[in-house]
Formats: structure tokens, C-alpha cells, sequence
């Protein structure tokens, strides 16, 4: 059973149909990624998920039954893209109101934090305010209060907006060690190599439509366009051939080559083999995420445009 | 579980107020503060006082006998001095009286260098009525003016003493002086604490839109326990404030009559009966206050504090709920708040002009139907309890009033919930009045 389910989920406002139809599944233990560019209805899609949004229609079903965001809440960590925490609040007091908040007793809690600030380096911190913090330090202490109730859903818009790479990695590091552990993960980026390097599944939003969904696997799989590298010790003479046309000719004698439909690279190898020419490499371009994304949004203006809602 | 996380917020709502030095400073210094304004305030007026001398060029001495000084304008007679030099001898003023005719009530030229002030005309004036008034009776009743004086002042002691009928027997009489002086502070109080923590309510709302901690807060939380949990939290922080102020109260009275001996004040509250209009500046002032002391004990204080702390919180909930409403709608910017405000300070300063009125007769038809209706009656009701319940406020008045003001915030509470829900997470522009109307729709 997946841990949640999203069927037609719809939610539209005055002058914008934030989201449009979109269903989708992630499946427990997973990192699932949200892709969109701005302004697409992802932070409208991740407020239905964590109940803050009823939806106009459709319906998301929590670990098998109807999405209840009064019992299940404490079940979800989200940390929303713009961040917020009480500026005059203690730190060590803060993350303490929160747990509790998301039901945690006041003992357990302490024991918690105290775990969570000691593994980030941020035990020194109990008695500072927030408005001393630095951006990068608060981004920490809020993905800290968000996972520290060890939900087993958690949702990050964002997560590394603003982050540095140092503290990106440690987040990410944070990220896997919690999925690891069987907390399922949804996160809302439009950081492509962020997503190959993490992401189990993605969903592509655009214009509050769904135009892309699985594995990144099976979504580079599916946008290949059967180019390969080919590396020589030597250029060879002839390069021509009716399974193949070269692409390209690069510099250190290798070539990308784009097989025509009804071959396959082992015709490739052999031509070149029967050529006697001599192969150093061999391998299959596949186009990256950020290809894909691109391609797929290519169209949309940057900036979404607001329409008018007649129904 | 829910009631166990609002009961959190408003925790924290609380301690993180309570424990800030401006609440601790101003719920010590308040008190002290009040005291000390009107300590300076009645120092000032009583300095202010100047003793002004006046001239009279009196040739025909039509008033050597009869113009008296008194303790603010002081006479002398001189006849050597004029326009010319008054300001010079030391004079502020000149009197002349009219040249001809007797005890005529117009003609009489006050000449002065810089003008007097209001009470000293004023004086001036009445010091001359007073002397053509003398100047008749000798004259014309031939009889002396001094005994037509303590006739006068004895009948000036008239008093009349308003005892309502339930009284009758108990040996209490109606002070309305005091009833209304009651009913004005502690209507006023309410009025100022209206806006003091309403607007807090507000500012803490705005602080949490602006500070994005909203949205965190509503995936842990329910939007209406947010703004229930920070208007409980404030408002246990206004009552912790009065309660400070009534104890701290209790203590500065308690310091003032310790400084004042018991037998002293018994002394003056028998002499007061004894000798009428009795003359001394100090033993007047304890005069008053021994009055003061027997007075206060016939107001039922009882009845007006359990009613104040009712229309507080009463009057609290009621618009709190509504600047909570209007601090989610809009952002940080201070201009569109107050704008946003406008409509709700209305009836508060409205309810204030009627109060007013209703001091004065707190049983007319404004000041009882605005004291049942709830944008008012906070503020109007609280005006009239001290003149007296049952009589001057019937018990049914008294029922209406704080049933329909329950009714009242639960009404607004609900509204603004409605507005809040959505106003909470919206960012841009400040949304028009039809905006909202839809979002309470929804």
C-alpha cells in the first residue's frame, strides 16, 4: 500500500487554476520529487498535502484511508519555501513549542532536540534568539524542527534554497539517513541535478497539469534519443552508415553518434569494428533532467500569466 | 488533543509577553505614573494661582466699603495712579468704575497691559457684582449686608440627600458624583484597554504573517486555535496587568492612609458636621478626604469589579477577534492596518461620546439600548452599573447586555476566523472588503 495517494486533486482561485487535475502515488520510503517552474502550483499541491488547503475537488488518501488533516498532521513535517520562525523566540524554546505543537511530549521532545542539535553542531545555540541567526544557521534550525517528530511523511520546499554547498550537504546527508530509516520524503525543487542525485520518482507540474511522472530512470529512458559516445584511439576514415549518422566529431577523436530506429549500438560497434578502427569507449548519452525539464516547459513564459476562472 | 495545543499557544503567547521588561515596567510604572500626573497636574493648577493686584481709581468711593479682596485679585484703592503708570507700580490691572450714576451694572473699564486670565475676570466680575449687590442692600433695604451674608451662607448648606427606594432605611444615600466618577474611570479603563490589546492582537498577527511562522504553524495547527490561542494569551495578559494594578493600588492607598493618624481623620469627619463651611486649606483637604472614605463605602464594589472584569473580557473578545481578522488580512505595511482598522475603532470612539452622555443620565432611552447592543455596551454598560442594579439597571438589562455580548464574540470570533483562515497565507496586496465578504463565504 502506498503511503499516499493523490487522485484529481483540483484547487483553483480567483484569477488561477493553481492545480488542475494532478494525481499521483509515492510509495513508502521513497524520496519523491516535485518538479515545476515557478509559479506551476507546487506550493498549492504541497498546502493540500499537509492540510493547510482543502482541495477544490479530488482526493488524497494517508496510509490507505481519507487524508484527515486533524489526525494526521502530526504524522507530516513540512517546511514551507518561505521560512518562518518567531524572531524574538529562544532557540532551544522554539523548537521546543514546535514539537510539542506536532504532539510530542515535553521530556521526549528535549531528548530529541538535544540529539538533533548535537549531530548539527548547534548545542550553543539554546539560548540565542532567531534574529541572531544567519540565513543558512535558521535554514538549519527550521529543517531541524520540521523532521524532529520523526514524521513519517516529510515535505521540504525547497530545502536548499539558500543554503550553502557546505550545509547543502549536510541537509541532503540529513535526508537520506531519515529515508533510510523508512521516512518517506517529498520535496519541491527546481534544482535538476539535486533531483537525479536524490530522487527515487518525480512528478513534472506546469501550468497546475501533471506532464511527467516515474523513476528518473525510466523518464531519461523515455526522453533518450539514442545518442551515444563513441571514443577512437585514431579518427577513422568513413564514418557513415545506414544504421547511424554521426552528430558530432569532437576533438579527442570521439564522436556522438544518433542510431536510426530498427538498430542498435551493436550494429554501431561492428561497423566500426569491421573498420578496424580502435574503440577506447563506448557509451549511451542519456539526456539529463534538467534537458528534459527544459524541453518540457519550453513554451511556458517565464512568468505564469493570470487567467480568468469562469466556472 | 486540540484543546491541549491551543492551551500551548496561549502559553506561549503569554509567557513570551509577561515575561518582557516593557510589561513589567509599565504594569509598575502605570500606577505610579497615573498618580503622578494628577499629583502634578493638581500642583500645577494650585502654583498657577497668581495673587493679581488691581487698582481702583474710585473718586466718588462707591466702592471704598463694599469691594473686598480675595485670595486671587487683591484691591487697593490709590488715586494717584493711572494708565500711565499702573504697570510700573506694580499693578496688573486698573479698575475703573463708571464716572456717573450709582450702582449702574455696566461702565466698568478693566485696563490692563497683558490680559488676565479667565478666572481672574471672572473674579474681577464677580467681586463687582458682589459690591453693587452690598452697595443695594445697604441702600435700598437699609439693612447691613453682613447679616444678609450669613443668612446665605447658612442656607448655601442646603443638601439634599437621594436615597432610592430599596435603600430606604439602610441608612445609604445615592453619591451620583461618586457613581458617576466610577463609571466614567472604570468605562474609560476599558475603552483604553480595548485598543491597547486589540491592537496587540493585531501586531502579533501581522508578526506572523510577515515572519512566514504561519504556515509552519498551521501544519501543526488549526487556524482558529492560532488566533483563539493568541487572543486567550493576550487577553490572560491584560487581566494579569489589572490584577498587578489593583494590588498595586491597594498597597499605595494602604501607604497614604498610614501616613494620615486614624484619630485625625474621625476628628474631621465629626468636625465637618459640627461647623459648617469651615475655614483652613489642610483641614479641608482632609475634610475631603474623610468624605472620600465614607463615600466609597456606598458604591458596591463587589458587583462593579465582577462587572468590569466582564465587559473586559467581554468588550476583549469581542473586537480582539476582529483586529486578529484585520491583522491577517493585511501586511506589514502600517498604513494599510490602520485604514483596515478604521471601521472597528468607530464604534469604540462611538461608544465613548455615548458614554459620556450616559454618565450624565444614565437612565435615558441612548444610554440603555446602547448598553445592550454589544459594540457598545463594554463601554456604556460599565457607565451606568455604578449608579446602581437593580434600579438604575434593571436586572433584564443587565441579562440582555452580557448574554447578547457572549453572543456577540462568539459571532465576531467566528467571522474573523473565516477571514483569518485565508487572510493568514495570502501575500500581495491588501485584499478589498468584497475580497473578504467571499472569503467568509466560503
Amino acid at each position: 500500500m502506498s503511503l499516499l495517494q493523490a487522485s484529481n486533486l483540483k484547487k483553483y482561485f480567483a484569477t488561477q487554476r493553481a492545480v488542475d487535475d494532478i494525481s499521483f502515488t509515492v510509495e513508502r520510503g521513497s524520496i519523491f520529487g516535485l518538479l515545476g517552474p515557478n509559479g506551476a502550483g507546487k506550493t498549492t499541491l504541497l498546502r493540500m498535502i499537509t492540510g493547510i488547503f482543502y482541495p477544490d475537488e479530488g482526493e488524497i488518501l494517508f496510509n490507505g484511508k481519507p487524508f484527515d488533516p486533524l489526525r494526521d498532521v502530526e504524522a507530516i513535517g513540512y517546511m514551507p519555501e518561505e521560512r518562518g520562525l518567531y524572531k524574538k523566540m529562544k532557540i532551544g524554546e522554539q523548537a521546543l513549542y514546535l514539537a510539542q505543537l506536532k504532539g510530542l511530549g515535553k521530556k521526549e521532545a528535549m531528548q530529541l532536540i538535544q540529539e538533533w542539535f548535537r549531530r548539527l553542531e548547534m548545542e550553543s545555540w539554546w539560548n540565542k534568539k532567531v534574529e541572531d541567526l544567519s540565513k543558512g544557521m535558521s535554514q538549519k534550525l527550521q529543517f531541524v524542527t520540521t523532521v524532529l517528530h520523526r514524521p513519517g511523511l516529510i515535505i521540504l520546499d525547497e530545502p536548499f534554497s539558500g543554503l550553502d554547498p557546505v550545509n547543502s550537504n549536510i541537509i541532503k546527508d540529513e535526508i537520506f539517513r531519515l529515508a533510510h530509516e523508512g521516512a518517506t520524503v517529498i520535496f519541491s525543487t527546481h534544482r535538476m541535478e539535486q533531483v537525479e542525485e536524490i530522487c527515487d520518482h518525480i512528478i513534472l507540474v506546469d501550468k497546475g497539469k501533471k506532464i511527467l511522472d516515474g523513476s528518473v530512470k525510466q523518464i531519461k529512458q523515455q526522453f533518450k534519443e539514442h545518442l551515444f559516445q563513441v571514443g577512437f584511439e585514431k579518427a577513422p576514415g568513413t564514418l557513415a552508415h545506414p544504421a547511424f549518422e554521426v552528430v558530432r566529431r569532437q576533438s579527442d577523436h570521439s564522436a556522438v553518434v544518433k542510431i536510426h530506429d530498427g538498430f542498435s549500438p551493436n550494429d554501431v560497434l561492428r561497423f566500426y569494428l569491421d573498420q578496424d578502427a580502435a574503440i577506447v569507449s563506448f557509451h549511451e548519452i542519456l539526456p539529463s533532467l534538467n534537458e528534459i525539464f527544459i524541453s518540457l516547459v519550453e513554451g511556458t513564459p517565464a512568468a505564469r500569466q493570470f487567467q480568468t476562472i469562469t466556472d | 488533543m486540540a484543546t491541549n495545543k491551543t492551551w500551548l499557544i496561549i502559553q506561549r503567547e503569554y509567557i513570551s509577553r509577561v515575561r518582557k521588561k516593557t510589561f513589567i515596567l509599565s504594569t509598575i510604572l502605570t500606577p505610579l505614573l497615573f498618580a503622578g500626573v494628577i499629583a502634578a497636574v493638581v500642583f500645577i493648577t494650585v502654583r498657577n494661582v497668581r495673587n493679581e493686584k488691581v487698582a481702583v481709581v474710585d473718586p466718588r468711593g462707591v466702592f471704598k466699603s463694599s469691594l473686598e479682596s480675595g485670595e486671587m485679585v487683591t484691591y487697593e484703592f490709590r488715586d494717584d495712579i493711572d494708565t500711565s503708570n499702573f504697570s510700573a507700580r506694580g499693578y496688573s490691572a486698573l479698575l475703573f468704575p463708571p464716572q456717573v450714576g450709582t450702582n449702574r451694572s455696566e461702565g466698568y473699564q478693566v485696563i490692563t497691559e497683558k490680559s488676565l486670565s479667565r478666572f481672574a475676570n471672572e473674579r474681577i466680575r464677580k467681586d463687582i457684582s458682589r459690591a453693587l449687590e452690598n452697595n443695594m442692600i445697604s441702600q435700598q433695604l437699609k439693612v447691613d449686608p453682613k447679616k444678609i451674608d450669613s443668612i446665605r451662607r447658612s442656607a448655601e448648606q442646603t443638601r439634599i440627600e437621594p436615597v432610592k427606594k430599596a435603600d430606604l432605611g439602610k441608612g445609604i444615600s445615592n453619591n451620583f458624583d461618586l457613581a458617576s466618577g466610577v463609571g466614567y474611570v472604570t468605562a474609560f479603563l476599558i475603552y483604553i484597554t480595548l485598543f491597547i490589546y486589540g491592537v496587540m492582537v493585531m501586531r502579533g498577527v501581522m508578526e506572523e504573517k510577515t515572519n512566514r511562522i504561519a504556515e509552519v504553524m498551521v501544519s501543526s495547527v488549526k487556524p482558529f486555535q492560532l488566533m483563539l490561542g493568541k487572543i486567550l494569551g493576550i487577553g490572560a495578559v491584560g487581566l494579569t496587568q489589572f490584577l498587578m494594578w489593583i494590588i498595586l493600588m491597594a498597597i499605595f492607598t494602604g501607604i497614604v492612609s498610614a501616613f494620615i493618624p486614624a484619630d485625625v481623620l474621625s476628628q474631621v469627619s465629626s468636625a465637618r458636621d459640627q461647623i459648617p463651611g469651615s475655614t483652613g486649606e489642610t483641614s479641608e483637604a482632609l475634610q475631603n478626604l474623610a468624605q472620600a472614605r465614607a463615600n466609597l463605602s456606598t458604591v458596591n464594589w463587589p458587583l462593579v469589579i465582577g462587572c468590569f472584569l466582564f465587559y473586559f473580557l467581554g468588550g476583549y473578545l469581542f473586537y480582539a477577534s476582529l483586529f486578529a481578522a484585520v491583522g491577517s488580512a493585511v501586511n506589514e505595511d502600517a498604513q494599510d492596518a490602520q485604514s483596515m482598522t478604521f471601521p472597528i475603532t468607530i464604534p469604540i470612539i462611538l461608544a465613548i461620546i455615548i458614554m459620556v452622555n450616559s454618565i450624565n443620565d444614565p437612565g435615558s432611552s441612548l444610554a440603555t439600548w446602547s448598553s445592550i447592543i454589544p459594540f457598545f455596551s463594554p463601554i456604556v454598560m460599565m457607565s451606568r452599573i455604578p449608579f446602581g442594579v437593580p434600579d438604575t439597571v434593571p436586572y433584564w438589562q443587565l441579562g440582555t447586555s452580557m448574554l447578547l455580548l457572549v453572543a456577540g464574540f462568539l459571532f465576531t470570533t467566528w467571522l474573523s476566523a473565516k477571514i483569518y483562515r485565508t487572510g493568514i497565507l495570502l501575500y500581495g496586496k491588501k485584499p478589498s472588503w468584497k475580497q473578504m465578504l467571499r472569503w467568509i463565504r466560503q
